[in-house]
C-alpha cells in the first residue's frame, strides 16, 4: 500500500535539496576564490623558479665581482650593482626628508583649505601616473634644461620623486594614527608644534614611516623605464670615482656626475639580446633582484603586521 | 645663588620682556619651520606642474613639424625613418590591445579573489594570503618581462604552434597577473564596507554566503568595484617593461593578440635606448607619445576617483 506523501513533506524534500544546491554551490566557489588567489602565488613561486634554475649557473663570486662584457661567461655585475647603491643613496637622501616633511605638513600643520586641497589631490594624483613618464620629465628638465647630464645625481633624483607619494602617503597613514591626547598633553606643558612634532610624533610614526620608505625603495631599485628614459648607459666598464677618499676632506662628490647603469637596465640589456648564453645572465640577475625587492618588502609587511600588532594607545 | 633667587632678584619688567623675547624666537623658529615643511609638501605640485609644463613644451615643437591631423588619423608611425609617418594610432592600439588581454585576465580573477577574501576566508587564510598579493605588487616589472618573453610565450607555442617570439598575447596574459592585487585588493575593500547589516538581513532570509555575496554585497559595492577595474586599467596602460621586453617593438596597426606590435610605453623606451640628439624630431616624438599617454591614465584616474567618490557617498 502506498500512502500519499502530504503536499508539504514533498515541498520540505525539495527545500532541502534546494538548500543542499545552494550550500554546494558555496562550496565550489570557495574552491574557485581560493584558486583566483593561488593565481599570484603560484605566479610568483614559477617566476622565481623559473629564474634561479635559468641562472643558478651563474650564481657566484666573480659574476657579482666583474665587468660587463662581450663574452657572457665572463660578464658580471660589477658595474651595475655599484650602480644601484649609488643611485639608491641619492634616492634616499633626498625622498626622505621631503616625503616625510611633507607628510608632517599635511597632516599636523595644513589648514584645512583650497590650498592643501590642491596638495593633497596632486599627491593623489602622482601615485597614478606612469612610471615611464617621470623619465620624460627627467630627461626634459633634469638632463637637459638643469644639465645634470645622464648621471647618477639625475636617476637617484627622478626615482626619489617617483617613491615621494608612497613615503608621503605612509608617513600620513602613521601620523593619522596617533591619538590626540599625545598632543595634548604635549601641548598642556607648554611644549611648541614643532616640539611636539619632533619628539613625539614622529617618534610614535617612525615604524609606520620605515615601512613606507622600504616599500619605496624596493620599489625604485626595481624601476627601469624612466632610468631608460633618461638614458642610462647599459655597457659600462668603469666605476664611478670613488665617494670616500684618503686625503681630506675625505668625500668627493664625483660619482654624482658619472655615468652608470643599475641592475635592472643590466638585466633589460642582456635580455634583448638574441644570444642564449646572455639570457642565462639575465635570468641570474633577475633572481637577484627579485631576492632583494621581496626581501625589502617582506621586512617592510612584517614590521607593519608587528606595528599593528604591538601598539595599543 | 641659585636660579630661581636670580629670576626673583631682577625687576618684574625685565623678567616679561626675557619671555617675551624667547616667545618671540620660538615663535619665529616655528614660523621658519613651517615654511620649510610646506615648500617640502609643495615639492608635489611642483612635480605635477613639472611633468605638465615638460610634455607640453617638448609636444609644442613635435606639433609644429606634424599636424594634430596626421597625428591622430594616420595609421602609420615610423617618425625614425626616412618615409616618416606620425600616426599615433598603431601605438595606442598595441597600448589598447595588451591593456585588454590584461584586463581579461585581470577583472574575472582579481574579482573573485576579492569576494572570496572579503566574504568567504577565514581571518587566517586573509592574513597569509594578503600580504602575498602585496609581495607580487612589489616585483620588479622587468623580471615579469622576462617571464612574458622566456617562459609564457614558450608556454603558450605548444597551444598555438603558430605564435610568433614576439606577441601581445604573452605580455599581456603576464600584465593581467601583474595587476590582480591592484583590483582584488581596492575591490575587497569596497565589499567591506559595506555595513554588516545588509549581509545580515541577507542571512535572515535564508541566502547562502554566495547569494549574499553576489546578490546583496557586490550590487552595494558596485562603484567601488568599477574604480577598482579603472584603476587596474589606468595601471596596464602605463606599464611599459613587459610590453618592451616581450610584444617586440615594431609598431603594427593590429588588433591580432597572436602579432607583435608596440605600445606608446614600448616606443618610449625603444627611442631613449638609442642616443637621440636633443631637439630632433625623434627626441621631440617621445614627449608626443608621452602626452598622449598621460592623458589616457589622466582619464582613467579622473573616472576612478568618480567612482570612489560616489561609493564613499553611498553609506
Amino acid at each position: 500500500m502506498t500512502t500519499q506523501q502530504p503536499a508539504v513533506l514533498k515541498n520540505l524534500d525539495e527545500v532541502r535539496a534546494m538548500i543542499r544546491r545552494h550550500k554546494l554551490n558555496d562550496y565550489i566557489f570557495s574552491i574557485i576564490g581560493l584558486i583566483a588567489l593561488m593565481v599570484g602565488l603560484l605566479t610568483l613561486l614559477t617566476l622565481f623558479l623559473d629564474l634561479v634554475i635559468d641562472g643558478y649557473t651563474r650564481f657566484n663570486y666573480e659574476f657579482l665581482t666583474n665587468f660587463p662584457s662581450r663574452r657572457a661567461g665572463s660578464a658580471g655585475l660589477l658595474t651595475a650593482w655599484v650602480g644601484s647603491l649609488l643611485v639608491m643613496t641619492v634616492t634616499f637622501v633626498t625622498a626622505v626628508p621631503l616625503g616625510v616633511a611633507a607628510g608632517v605638513y599635511l597632516e599636523e600643520y595644513a589648514p584645512k583649505n583650497w590650498f592643501t586641497d590642491l596638495i593633497e589631490i596632486n599627491v593623489t594624483n602622482l601615485a597614478g601616473v606612469p612610471s615611464i613618464i617621470y623619465g620624460l620629465l627627467a630627461l626634459g628638465l633634469f638632463v637637459y634644461i638643469l644639465d645634470l647630464g645622464q648621471s647618477i645625481l639625475t636617476a637617484g633624483l627622478t626615482l626619489a620623486l617617483l617613491i615621494l607619494p608612497v613615503v608621503i602617503v605612509s608617513t600620513r597613514e602613521s601620523i593619522r594614527a596617533i591619538p590626540v591626547s599625545i598632543r595634548e598633553g604635549a601641548y598642556a606643558v607648554g611644549a611648541t608644534k614643532w616640539q611636539v612634532v619632533s619628539d613625539h610624533i614622529l617618534h610614535y610614526s617612525f615604524g609606520g614611516i620605515l615601512t613606507g620608505i622600504i616599500i619605496g625603495m624596493a620599489r625604485a631599485l626595481g624601476e627601469t623605464a624612466p632610468v631608460i628614459t633618461i638614458g642610462a648607459l647599459t655597457f659600462i666598464a668603469f666605476l664611478p670615482p670613488a665617494p670616500i677618499t684618503a686625503e681630506p676632506p675625505f668625500l668627493n662628490f664625483e660619482w654624482l656626475e658619472a655615468g652608470f647603469t643599475v641592475l635592472p637596465i643590466q638585466m633589460f640589456n642582456w635580455l634583448s639580446r638574441p644570444d642564449h648564453a646572455f639570457h642565462v645572465n639575465a635570468a641570474a640577475t633577475g633572481a637577484i633582484i627579485i631576492m632583494v625587492t621581496l626581501l625589502m618588502n617582506g621586512t617592510a609587511i612584517w614590521l607593519r603586521y608587528r606595528i599593528r600588532k604591538n601598539i595599543k594607545w | 645663588m641659585s636660579m630661581a633667587t636670580e629670576v626673583l632678584n631682577t625687576p618684574l619688567e625685565l623678567r616679561i620682556s626675557d619671555r617675551l623675547a624667547k616667545n618671540f624666537r620660538r615663535h619665529f623658529k616655528e614660523r621658519v619651520i613651517e615654511f620649510i615643511l610646506m615648500l617640502a609638501a609643495l615639492s608635489a605640485v611642483a612635480t605635477t606642474v613639472g611633468i605638465v609644463a615638460i610634455l607640453l613644451y617638448e609636444s609644442a615643437g613635435f606639433f609644429a613639424h606634424v599636424s594634430i591631423v596626421d597625428f591622430l588619423t594616420d595609421t602609420q608611425w615610423t617618425p625614425l625613418f626616412e618615409d616618416a609617418h606620425y600616426g599615433i594610432l598603431p601605438l595606442v592600439m598595441g597600448t589598447l590591445v595588451t591593456s585588454g588581454i590584461a584586463l581579461m585576465v585581470a577583472i574575472p580573477l582579481g574579482t573573485i579573489a576579492a569576494i572570496y577574501l572579503s566574504e568567504f576566508a577565514s581571518h587566517r587564510v586573509r592574513e597569509i594570503c594578503k600580504p602575498i598579493l602585496e609581495l607580487l605588487v612589489g616585483v620588479p616589472t622587468v623580471v615579469f618581462g622576462y617571464f612574458a618573453l622566456l617562459f609564457v610565450t614558450p608556454l603558450l607555442q605548444i597551444i598555438f604552434p603558430e605564435l610568433p617570439g614576439f606577441n601581445m598575447l604573452g605580455p599581456g596574459i603576464v600584465m593581467g597577473i601583474m595587476i590582480i592585487p591592484y583590483i582584488s585588493s581596492m575591490a575587497e575593500d569596497a565589499m567591506r564596507a559595506v555595513p554588516m547589516s545588509m549581509r545580515e538581513g541577507s542571512y535572515a532570509m535564508g541566502a547562502t554566503r554566495f547569494q549574499t555575496a553576489v546578490r546583496v554585497v557586490a550590487p552595494a559595492a558596485t562603484s567601488g568595484i568599477i574604480a577598482a577595474y579603472i584603476l587596474g586599467i589606468s595601471r596596464a596602460v602605463g606599464e611599459t617593461m613587459v610590453v618592451a621586453i616581450a610584444a617586440g617593438q615594431q609598431p603594427t596597426m593590429t588588433i591580432n593578440p597572436m602579432e607583435g606590435a608596440a605600445t606608446i610605453t614600448a616606443y618610449i623606451v625603444q627611442v631613449a635606448m638609442g642616443d637621440l640628439p636633443h631637439g630632433s624630431i625623434g627626441y621631440q616624438s617621445i614627449f608626443a607619445a608621452g602626452l598622449v599617454l598621460a592623458f589616457m591614465t589622466l582619464f582613467f584616474n579622473l573616472l576612478g576617483h568618480l567612482a570612489r567618490k560616489k561609493y564613499r557617498e553611498a553609506y
